[in-house]
């Protein structure tokens, strides 16, 4: 790995910048190619990329907290009771 | 997850008397596990999805796009967990420059994040990876962590992130970027 390559300098700091874009295909064609060249003569941005890359994956992967059922059940039955006094409706807020 | 909300929408209208049931159903479970993430709260995530659910149920009979409805219910849910950080601590909200996101000088040769392409679900969720990446998104500002769930955990599009958020799109791809560059950093200094 070269110890001079800085990420926050020149034509990588553009790219890097650019790379959430890249990863989520809202690049244009053009700009996606640059920085597809660029990635392919630069392996500390490719490293970079791919920790990105699997810190994208490992959020989009994320369980989601289980809704319990009696949430659920608390809220409708507060919709069934405003349904029946719908002038009560800014009350139990 | 989104079904079909025309049908939802039209239901809504007409006063259906399982609407809200099928609303909730929908919607419901996206909106809490929102309302945790954003408030870390059980208690505030559950007066989010009641002060969502209960508004959207009031409002969507003049929504004319369906199409709309997601970020709609995101942009109200959004406003709730602001309400309740507002009678929490006050937190100015600022910019994150690149440089404070980046490696100092190269970056290593293999990334300490592991590749869960292949990992099964239930070993992600019984892990403490979970809690690494959870702790990352919970330390998040504020402003940065609505844009990073929105867009990555709840999957919406950037053009509903901006519009649930009153935001330009390329505001919300440069704070998703800072987001993501935390989250990164946070999980390459940690040992999952």
């Amino acid at each position: 790995m070269s110890g001079g390559h800085a990420h926050g300098t020149g034509r990588c700091r553009e790219l890097v910048e650019r790379l959430s874009e890249y990863l989520d295909g809202e690049l244009d064609p053009g700009m996606c190619a640059e920085v597809e060249e660029h990635l392919g003569g630069c392996p500390p941005c490719e490293a970079f990329l791919e920790s990105l890359r699997r810190t994208v994956a490992l959020l989009r992967r994320m369980p989601d907290p289980p809704m319990p059922e009696e949430v659920r059940r608390h809220l409708v039955s507060i919709v069934a009771a405003r349904a029946a006094s719908p002038e009560d409706e800014e009350e139990n807020r | 997850m989104e079904g079909d909300d025309s049908d939802l929408l039209d239901r809504i209208r007409r006063d259906d008397p399982g609407a809200f049931d099928l609303l909730v159903a929908r919607y419901g479970k996206r909106v809490y596990a929102f309302g945790v993430r954003m408030c870390g709260e059980v208690e505030d995530a559950r007066d989010v999805l009641q002060e969502t659910l209960l508004q959207a149920f009031r409002a969507l009979k003049g929504l004319e796009h369906p199409e709309a409805l997601r970020s709609w219910l995101y942009r109200v849910a959004a406003n709730a967990c602001l309400m309740k950080r507002r009678k929490g601590r006050f937190e100015p909200e600022r910019e994150l420059s690149l440089e404070e996101l980046l490696p100092r000088g190269g970056e290593g040769p293999a990334s300490e994040i592991p590749d869960v392409s292949d990992l099964p679900d239930r070993e992600l969720e019984r892990s403490e990876l979970r809690e690494a990446v959870q702790r990352a998104i919970r330390d998040l500002p504020p402003h940065y962590r609505i844009v990073l769930v929105m867009r990555d955990l709840e999957q919406l599009t950037t053009k509903e992130v901006a519009e649930a958020l009153g935001l330009a799109e390329s505001a919300v791809k440069m704070r998703l970027h800072r987001a993501r560059l935390m989250v990164r950093q946070r999980l390459e200094g940690s040992e999952p």
